[in-house]
């Protein structure tokens, strides 16, 4: 905000008061947390090594390309549960017609991008119309999807993964958009002056930044922007919040969620371009729970399940979180069984200090 | 008196074989506080209902500013000056003042090819027409959730004012408050009243309604049973009109023969 008019007879709320009232601080609470709790146990382990780094933030930026729509989406008070099984189906769509009716990357891409958001647009005209809990519905279509993505792999492939898709993407004009790395001069020059570390053969210890962690930013950037600058982030608040008042303001209630279940479902399909030219593959199970990680990442982020409050960047710092520790886990040599554990855990704390900090908002200043 | 803004000719309302208006005629003045009172089953959400769009009514007209109309809904009949202020205030409790102000209708800023909700504008705008009514705010920003009945009332009130209201229904704005809440409330119909702008007060709290009310109307059983302004009638006139005001009198002394009967 540039200029802020304040009246006189306004008594000012102090700068801490304000800031306990975000919902964002209880993940950036936890990310100190955890980002200490590493260091004292993995520091010297190469987690906070300029490898180590990018390693963490890759598992966290495919996450979190995942948990900012999904936060707008929890905001409007909808879950959206189909996005781990989109993620699978949006891989085999993008992955069998480049392989096997040799379509170019581009055009399946755009494909799967038209197809996933059809599917959620789907997915939020069943829940709108039907008023049906939106966990129901699309606990209907994460079991269709993986059915149906399954039964179309096997159908034209006779396996469940399809490979070869690198090849093919070598030369598409979208492949770097998806599978690039930027910022490769800064990196190599962060090496020069020192700053990275270098490999045996000379070579920076990595090449560049993996584009998905500036979708991942962009994408939160974007949605928190939409959240709090935008007409539709109001209405988005306001379908969470009180869905009847808003009706009767003249919110587009209905076509709010609906935008919102489509967001999610392009942002599944994201997830599985970056996953498919990255890796080069398309497997029938790729992205399985993704759904739940992006609800966790959410709820560490400070939304609440109910709808209504929430953030984006809070998710941003809940897939952070997430990627930490996944990472942080396998460098202290601390057996991956836990990280299951310690996530459901940290997901049940998140919520207690959410509600605290919730009531807290809502008592009188 | 000035010419009504709205009024309700002859109207007659059905539900199947039931009656729930018949024959009522209301209207208000720019200006002016006018009473519908009436216990519940009386026909008063039937009558609101029709005036703000909700039924159209299957007998008698209604005429805004001398001219019959036909409401086709309740934005239709928003847009023709009446808004109804439900007893729901259609507020959302965790969103700002000023969010909630502007709630459907957001103040946008051009930056560029960007528009983006104006912040600045909204805060602003909110925290002067509650002030206009009487309300200081502490912080634009507050959620909803932290106001008080009386506050939320004003919020919604003044919104609709802001909105171009010429004509306020306010549906029960003092039953589900405390004493002193209520009076705030009280306060702003005045104040809405000062500025010109006809109310509709809906209560059964003859107390509440005879502070600030120049004309009042009961409705019985779905019918009206008169229309008198301030000077033609007294409080306690008005409380026996009410159904439950004869009753009342008549249970007390049933009661205090009972309890001579008992004592002795």
């Amino acid at each position: 905000m540039v200029s802020e008019i304040r009246d006189e007879r306004v008594r000012s709320v102090s700068r801490l008061s304000r800031l306990l009232a975000r919902p964002e601080l209880g993940a950036a609470a936890g990310t100190v947390l955890v980002f200490v709790f590493f260091a004292v146990t993995a520091g010297s382990s190469g987690l906070f090594s300029a490898k180590g780094i990018i390693n963490f933030l890759e598992v966290s930026a495919q996450l979190g390309i995942l948990a900012a729509p999904v936060a707008l989406l929890m905001i409007a008070g909808e879950f959206d549960l189909s996005v781990g099984s989109m993620i699978g189906f949006a891989g085999i769509l993008i992955a069998i017609p480049a392989v096997f009716w040799g379509w170019p990357i581009w055009l399946s891409l755009l494909f799967t991008f038209a197809v996933c958001g059809g599917i959620g647009a789907l997915n939020g005209l069943a829940v709108v119309r039907t008023g049906l809990p939106s966990f129901i519905v699309t606990l209907g279509s994460l079991f269709m999807l993986r059915g149906l993505t399954l039964g179309l792999t096997r159908g034209i492939s006779g396996r469940t993964q399809v490979s070869g898709v690198h090849e093919l993407a070598l030369h598409d004009p979208l492949n770097s958009l998806f599978s690039g790395q930027v910022l490769s001069g800064l990196i190599a020059w962060l090496a020069d002056i020192g700053l990275i570390g270098k490999r045996a053969d000379g070579l920076p210890s990595i090449s560049g930044i993996p584009v998905s962690i500036v979708w991942w930013i962009v994408l939160t950037l974007a949605c928190t922007w939409l959240l709090t600058r935008s007409r539709f982030g109001n209405w988005i608040f306001a379908a969470g919040g009180e869905a009847n008042a808003a009706r009767n303001l003249g919110v587009p209630v209905a076509r709010t969620k609906i935008t919102l279940f489509v967001m999610t479902a392009l942002a599944a399909a994201l997830f599985a371009a970056i996953q498919v030219l990255v890796t080069g593959s398309a497997d029938t199970l790729r992205g399985t729970q993704k759904e739940f990680e992006a609800i966790i990442a959410v709820v560490i982020g400070g939304t609440l399940l109910t709808g209504g409050y929430g953030s984006a960047v809070g998710a941003m710092f809940g897939a952070l979180i997430f990627g930490v520790v996944q990472m942080g886990i396998f460098y202290t040599g601390i057996d991956t069984d836990w990280f299951k554990l310690f996530m459901g855990a940290m997901m049940v704390i998140a919520v207690l200090f959410n509600s605290y900090v919730r009531n807290r908002a809502m008592r009188s200043r | 008196m000035a010419e009504p803004y709205v009024e309700l000719k002859s109207v007659s309302k059905y539900f199947g074989s039931v009656v729930a208006l018949k024959d009522v005629s209301f209207d208000v003045c720019p200006g002016e506080v006018h009473c519908l009172l009436g216990d519940n089953g009386a026909g008063k959400s039937t009558l609101i209902k029709t005036l703000s769009g909700v039924y159209t009514p299957d007998e008698g007209e209604i005429r805004v500013q001398g001219k019959p109309v036909r409401f086709a809904s309740p934005a239709d009949t928003r847009d023709s000056g009446i808004a109804t202020v439900y007893q729901d205030l259609a507020l959302v409790p965790l969103m700002s003042v000023a969010r909630n102000f502007f709630l459907g209708r957001e103040p946008m800023r051009k930056f560029g090819p960007i528009s983006q909700f104006d912040a600045d504008f909204a805060n602003r705008t909110a925290y002067d027409e509650m002030s206009a009514m009487g309300i200081q705010l502490r912080d634009p920003e507050q959620p909803v959730g932290t106001l008080s009945g009386g506050e939320r009332q004003c919020l919604a009130i003044a919104r609709a004012v802001y909105f171009g209201a010429k004509v306020l229904i306010l549906d029960e704005p003092t039953s589900a408050l405390g004493v002193h809440q209520a009076s705030v409330v009280l306060k702003l119909i005045v104040q809405s009243k000062a500025r010109g702008i006809g109310v509709i007060f809906i209560s059964h709290n003859v107390h509440h309604a005879y502070v600030v009310g120049d004309r009042f109307t009961l409705l019985k059983r779905g019918r009206s049973t008169g229309t008198y302004a301030k000077g033609e009638i007294n409080r306690d006139q008005l409380l026996n009109l009410m159904a439950g005001g004869k009753e009342l009198v008549d249970l007390e002394q049933e009661l205090a023969k009972s309890g001579r009967n008992g004592g002795g």
